[in-house]
This record gives C-alpha cells, sequence and structure tokens, in this order.
C-alpha cells in the first residue's frame, strides 16, 4: 500500500512539474518574442539553434567540429562530405542549406525543393546519439564484467553505483507494472531507461545536443513502446478494446473510438511528454542566459553585467531542476511504457479508463 | 512549427542505433546483469533459509538434548526408587523370615523340652516308683520280720479298708 502510495505522489508530482515546466517555457518565449523584434541580438534564433539540429557540432562560437554531411539524391545517388563545406559559404557541389534543411541549388544558386533530397547526414544529434550509445555500451560491459569478476562477491565501483538504478527499474518498474511476465519486457525497459537518462544527461552539458528534446528520438522511442503493446496484448486487451463488458450497447459507438483514440494517445502522450519537457528546460535555460544579452542591449555593460549574477543563480536552479526533470523523465516514460505493456498483457483485465494499472496490493 | 516535424535522417540513425543498442545490450549486459543479480538473490535467500534452518535444528537439538535429559534424570530417579523398594522389600522379607524362623525354632526347642521333660518326668517317676518299691519292700521286709508287727499290719490295712 505505501509502496503504490509512493507512486501516486511522485508520479502526480512529476506531472504536476512537467507542466509547470512546460507553461513557464511558453510564457518565457512569449516574453522574449515581445523583445527580440527590436534588437540585434535574437534570443529567439539563438534558442532555436541550439534546440535544433545542426550539421556541424558547434561547442562555442567559432569552434565547430565537422561532421559528415550524408545525401542520396535519386539521380545523383549516395554523397558524402564534410559539413565544413557549408561553413562559410551556403552552396557546395550543388546543394545549398538554408535553415539547416539542405536543398538541390537551382540554376542562381537557389533552393530547388522540387528535388527530394535524402538528408542522412551525421547531425549534431546523430553524433550525441552514437555517443551515448558508446557510451552506454562502455558503461554497460564494465558492468557485465563487474558481474562477471566479483561472483559471489558484494558489487564494486560503476557496479555498485548502478546495480541499484537497475534493481530499481526490475522491482519498482517493471514487477509492479507488468507481473509475472516481466522479465520479457525487462532488456527494453532498461534500454529504454537509461538512453533517455544518459541523453537528458548529455542535453545538459554544455554544448551538448538537444537528443531527446527532438520530435523523432522521442517519436521512435513512442512507437517502439506502441508496437510492443499491441503486439503483445492479450485476447483480454483486445476485448477490451473492441467489446467492453459492462458498456451499454448504445455507448458502443462512443467507447469504441474511444478506447482505438486513446491505443494512439498512449505512445502520443509519451512522445510529446518527453519531447516537451527537454526541450523546454533547454528553452528557460537558454532564455535565462539570453537575459544577460538582452539586458546588455538595453541598459548597456553595466547592466548585463548586474544582470548576469541573478541569471547565473536562476540558471544553477534551473540546471538542477534539469536534472532531477532528466531522471524523472527517465523514470516516467520507462514507468508509463511499463503500465502500458503491463495492462496489454494483463490476465483478469479490469477497465481502468486512464487511471492506470497499479497491482493487485492497491484494490 | 519546425521543431515538430521529425527529420528523416535523425529518423533513421535513431532506428538503427537505438535497435542495435537494444540487441546487444540485451545479449550482452541486460541477460547477464539480471541473471546475476537473479543468482545472487537466490544466494542469499539459500543462505538465510540455511541459517533459519540451522538455528530451527539447534533449537530442536537443544530441546532433544534437554528431553534427553530429563529423561536419563528420571529414569535414575526410577532406578534408584525401585532399588530402594526392592531393597526395603527383600530386607521387610528377610526380617519376616528371620521372624518366622525364630518362632519355629523356639517352637521346636520348646517341643524337644516339653518331651524331655515329659520322658524325664516318666523317668523320675519310675526311678520313684522303683525306689518306693523298693523302700517299701525293705520296709516291709524289716516289720514284717516279727510275727506281731505283720498283725498289726493286717489289722490296720482290714481297718483301713473298712474304711473304705
Amino acid at each position: 500500500m505505501i509502496r503504490s502510495l509512493f507512486h501516486k505522489i511522485f508520479l502526480s508530482i512529476a506531472l504536476f512539474l512537467s507542466t509547470f515546466a512546460v507553461v513557464t517555457a511558453q510564457h518565457d518565449e512569449h516574453g522574449h518574442a515581445e523583445g527580440e523584434a527590436k534588437k540585434e541580438f535574437n534570443v529567439g534564433e539563438m534558442i532555436m539553434h541550439h534546440i535544433k539540429d545542426d550539421h556541424g557540432w558547434e561547442f562555442a562560437h567559432g569552434l565547430t567540429l565537422p561532421l559528415p554531411v550524408i545525401l542520396y539524391t535519386q539521380d545523383r545517388g549516395l554523397e558524402v562530405f564534410s559539413s565544413s563545406r557549408f561553413a562559410h559559404e551556403s552552396t557546395y557541389n550543388g546543394y545549398v542549406k538554408e535553415h539547416n534543411h539542405i536543398y538541390r541549388a537551382g540554376a542562381g544558386g537557389e533552393p530547388d525543393k522540387s528535388v527530394k533530397v535524402y538528408d542522412f547526414s551525421i547531425t549534431k544529434n546523430v553524433a550525441s546519439l552514437l555517443l551515448s550509445a558508446v557510451i552506454l555500451l562502455l558503461v554497460f560491459f564494465s558492468v557485465r564484467n563487474g558481474y562477471e569478476k566479483n561472483k559471489g562477491k558484494a558489487p564494486k565501483g560503476l557496479q555498485s553505483f548502478l546495480e541499484p538504478i537497475i534493481l530499481f527499474v526490475r522491482d519498482e518498474v517493471a514487477k509492479p507494472n507488468i507481473g509475472p511476465k516481466y522479465e520479457r519486457y525487462l532488456p527494453f525497459l532498461l534500454t529504454l531507461f537509461f538512453f533517455i537518462l544518459v541523453n537528458n544527461l548529455l542535453g545538459l552539458l554544455p554544448g551538448g545536443a538537444n537528443l531527446t528534446g527532438n520530435i523523432a528520438v522521442t517519436m521512435t522511442l513512442a512507437v517502439i513502446t506502441f508496437l510492443i503493446v499491441n503486439l503483445s496484448g492479450n485476447k483480454h486487451y483486445w476485448a477490451h478494446l473492441f467489446k467492453p463488458t459492462g458498456v451499454p450497447v448504445a455507448l458502443l459507438p462512443i467507447m469504441i473510438p474511444v478506447e482505438i483514440v486513446g491505443v494512439f494517445m498512449k505512445p502520443f502522450s509519451l512522445m510529446v511528454r518527453l519531447f516537451a519537457n527537454i526541450t523546454a528546460g533547454h528553452i528557460i535555460i537558454l532564455s535565462l542566459l539570453g537575459l544577460i544579452f538582452i539586458a546588455n542591449n538595453l541598459g548597456g555593460e553595466g547592466m548585463g553585467w548586474g544582470v548576469s549574477w541573478l541569471v547565473v543563480i536562476f540558471s544553477l536552479f534551473m540546471n538542477l531542476i534539469e536534472l532531477l526533470v532528466a531522471f524523472l523523465q527517465a523514470f516516467i516514460f520507462t514507468l508509463l511504457s511499463s503500465m502500458y505493456i503491463g495492462s496489454a498483457i494483463e490476465d483478469h483485465h479490469e477497465p481502468d479508463h486512464g487511471v492506470g494499472y497499479e497491482g493487485p496490493a492497491a484494490h | 512549427m519546425d521543431l515538430l516535424i521529425p527529420d528523416i535522417g535523425l529518423l533513421f540513425w535513431m532506428v538503427v542505433v537505438f535497435g542495435l543498442l537494444f540487441f546487444i545490450l540485451t545479449k550482452f549486459a541486460w541477460k547477464p546483469i539480471t541473471q546475476s543479480l537473479k543468482e545472487r538473490e537466490a544466494d542469499i535467500q539459500s543462505a538465510l533459509d540455511m541459517a533459519e534452518r540451522t538455528r530451527a535444528e539447534m533449537a530442536k537439538l537443544q530441546s532433544d538434548n534437554q528431553k534427553l535429559l530429563a529423561e536419563a534424570r528420571a529414569e535414575r530417579d526410577a532406578i534408584i526408587r525401585s532399588a530402594n523398594e526392592t531393597r526395603d522389600r527383600i530386607v521387610g522379607e528377610a526380617q519376616v523370615k528371620a521372624g518366622e524362623e525364630a518362632k519355629r525354632i523356639m517352637e521346636q526347642t520348646r517341643e524337644a523340652l516339653q518331651s524331655e521333660r515329659t520322658a524325664m518326668i516318666a523317668q523320675v517317676k519310675r526311678e520313684v516308683v522303683g525306689l518306693s518299691l523298693e523302700i517299701a519292700e525293705k520296709v516291709l521286709r524289716k516289720e514284717l520280720s516279727d510275727k506281731k508287727s505283720q498283725e498289726e499290719l493286717v489289722k490296720n490295712m482290714v481297718a483301713e479298708a473298712r474304711l473304705n
């Protein structure tokens, strides 16, 4: 009982915080949108530049790591060149880069949008994704080796640091929400949790990419969860969708579409939650930092310095919250995924209608 | 709005990298890690069970010992008691027997004495009779040596006889 109560509180705090974060982000965005029109320094542009993907990895102004651009067009096939080719002029090799998109260059150097260019470049986000994959592999291979080396002994080092987290995912997320068949889904949940966590944390580093705040990434994760949920759904799950018990026949034309929408809403909410939370966090921190430059533009250098110490305090605070959110969002994504899986493979299905499955102890 | 449109390139790399990561981590990290965790938990559980079992066994052993001790004590007491009883009984029986024997011997002695005495009395009687007869004979012989005394005697005797 206490455990499930703790879960409820934890979850509600998390959901509350996430809405708060989004709302604040929107306020900030609007607040700056008014000011930016008059200024030379465009905060919105700066923020969007940091949040969005890029073909090179810019750590600081002028310090850019060039990354390979990989393009596929039907007429010219696969082409690979360095992103530094676009550093000085926007056209190279018949391609033109405009607003981070690469198009076929037209006759006058204008982007020719009629030619479809498939951009498989190793962008900043892809590079960060590969980096996180390498980190995850190194870390968990070392943990695995720890288990082999310290067999029958107490865990040591990295192994003992990560073991509680692995056990947390297993005992607090997978076991109570999925039930006795949790072991089948545990590898996916662990990968999901640590992937989101590592990328959230990497995104918080200065110069880090906003990978988990990218809709393509969260969409992939949500679609994988969607596939797992629906491919492992048992007959109770489908019966609940299409033949709900205890529902008057007259309501079925309403209930069935609602249930079907619910099936798609679940992964959609997963996708948007993670994307919005992480992006919002980045936007807040960047807006706070942008305040310094706005103040500088408004009231001269003194004003900029005066505001900066306040900004440091606020952004420190925001960074700490983001650190919490990094763990929280990894936890929530994994928890909700395991709840959806649990409700799909549950044997005695009780209609929960979005309340969520709390495990037999809660009933 | 640009932020909400997924990039085909990133989508592709994400599917590839996450998929590979999932399979590699599952095969080489999660499976061995969860397996070792499970093994360790089973080890700990079995060790705890073993300790519990040993404790129960110890307690049982101790109570068994106690029981054995109590039994031995009770047996010892019973043996001593029965020995005491046997001793008392034997002593009692012996006393009774001795008493009876003594009584029997006394009786025999008494009987022997009695018969001896009667025999002696008879003997004495016989001898007294013989002696008296001899004395009487001698007295008679002396008395009847003269005529007068003979007649006197007869007279006396007749007188006596008449009186009778």
